[in-house]
C-alpha cells in the first residue's frame, strides 16, 4: 500500500466501515508513515471542525 | 412582551411567550438564517426556509417549555428544509456545471500531491497541526475556514456539506445527486484532500511562520 491508496482509505473511513484486508494494510502503512498517521488526525479534525462550524452558527 | 399582534381570541399556548421575546427571536431567525445561507446559495430560498421552519414553531409550540427545546426543534426543521431545497436545487443544475472551480481538481490534484508511485511529494508532505483546539476560539480561523470551503470546486462543497454538516447518510446522498458511493467516497476523498492543504497552508502553517 503506498501514501495515495492509504490516504483514500483514511477518508472512507469516515464515510463506511473498512473491511479487515483493508484494516489491516492501513494498521501497516501507518505504523511506518508518520505523513499518513498525521493525515489520519487531520481528516478526523476536518469532521470536528466542521461540527463546530455548525455549532458556532447556531450560537453566534 | 413587546409584540401585541397575536389575534385575540385564539387561546394562547402558556408557551406562547417564548415568541414574545424579541431578542431571542430576532437572535434566532440570524442564527437560521446563517446555517441555510451556507447551504443554500439563493438568498430567497434560505430565508424562505427560515420563514417555513419558524411558522411550523410557531404552530408546535405547546411542546417547548424552555427556548433551548424550541431552538433545537427549529433547526432540525430548517435542516430537512435546507435539504429538501438542495433536492430541488439539483434538478435545476447541470452535473457538468457543478465540477467547474477556480483550481485544479480531481485527477490534476491527486496528481500534483503525490509522486508517480503514490507517495506523499516531499513538499506536499502533511505537517504537524497543533492542538486541536489551537484556534478554533479564534474568530480569524473561521474566516479562512470560509475561505477554504469557498475555494473548493462547488460539487466538492456541497457533497462535504452535506456529509459533515447535514450529517446525511450516503444512500441518501447518493439518491439525491445520482452517485454511486464509490463517486461519492472519492468526490469527498479529493474535498478533503483540498480542505487539508488550504487549512494546513493558511492557518496551521502560516501561524507557525509568524
Amino acid at each position: 500500500m503506498n501514501c495515495k491508496q492509504a490516504t483514500q482509505l483514511l477518508s472512507e473511513k469516515l464515510d463506511r466501515p473498512l473491511n479487515a484486508k483493508e484494516k489491516v494494510s492501513l494498521g501497516v502503512h501507518t505504523t511506518i508513515c508518520i505523513s499518513c498517521r498525521r493525515f489520519s488526525h487531520q481528516v478526523e479534525e476536518l469532521r470536528t471542525i466542521s461540527k463546530r462550524y455548525v455549532e458556532e452558527s447556531k450560537n453566534e | 412582551m413587546t409584540n401585541a399582534s397575536t389575534s385575540p381570541g385564539s387561546s394562547p399556548s402558556p408557551n406562547m411567550g417564548i415568541f414574545f421575546d424579541a431578542e431571542f427571536t430576532q437572535e434566532l431567525r440570524q442564527q437560521m438564517l446563517k446555517f441555510a445561507l451556507l447551504q443554500v446559495r439563493d438568498a430567497q430560498l434560505a430565508e424562505d426556509a427560515v420563514q417555513e421552519a419558524m411558522i411550523s414553531a410557531y404552530q408546535n409550540i405547546d411542546r417547548f417549555a424552555r427556548q433551548a427545546a424550541l431552538k433545537t426543534w427549529v433547526f432540525s426543521i430548517l435542516k430537512n428544509k435546507v435539504i429538501d431545497l438542495l433536492r430541488k436545487e439539483k434538478r435545476h443544475t447541470a452535473a457538468s456545471q457543478l465540477e467547474e472551480g477556480p483550481n485544479i481538481n480531481g485527477e490534476a490534484l491527486i496528481d500534483a500531491l503525490f509522486t508517480e508511485n503514490g507517495h506523499w511529494q516531499k513538499n506536499e508532505r502533511p505537517q504537524k497541526w497543533d492542538d486541536p483546539d489551537h484556534g478554533v476560539e479564534n474568530e480569524h480561523f473561521w474566516r479562512v475556514f470560509d475561505a477554504c470551503l469557498n475555494a473548493l470546486p462547488e460539487k466538492y462543497g456541497r457533497l462535504f456539506m452535506m456529509r459533515e454538516f447535514l450529517e446525511m447518510e450516503t444512500n441518501e446522498i447518493c439518491d439525491n445527486e445520482d452517485l454511486t458511493p464509490n463517486n461519492l467516497n472519492v468526490t469527498l476523498y479529493r474535498a478533503r484532500l483540498r480542505l487539508r492543504e488550504c487549512l494546513e497552508d493558511n492557518w496551521y502553517a502560516a501561524e507557525t511562520l509568524s
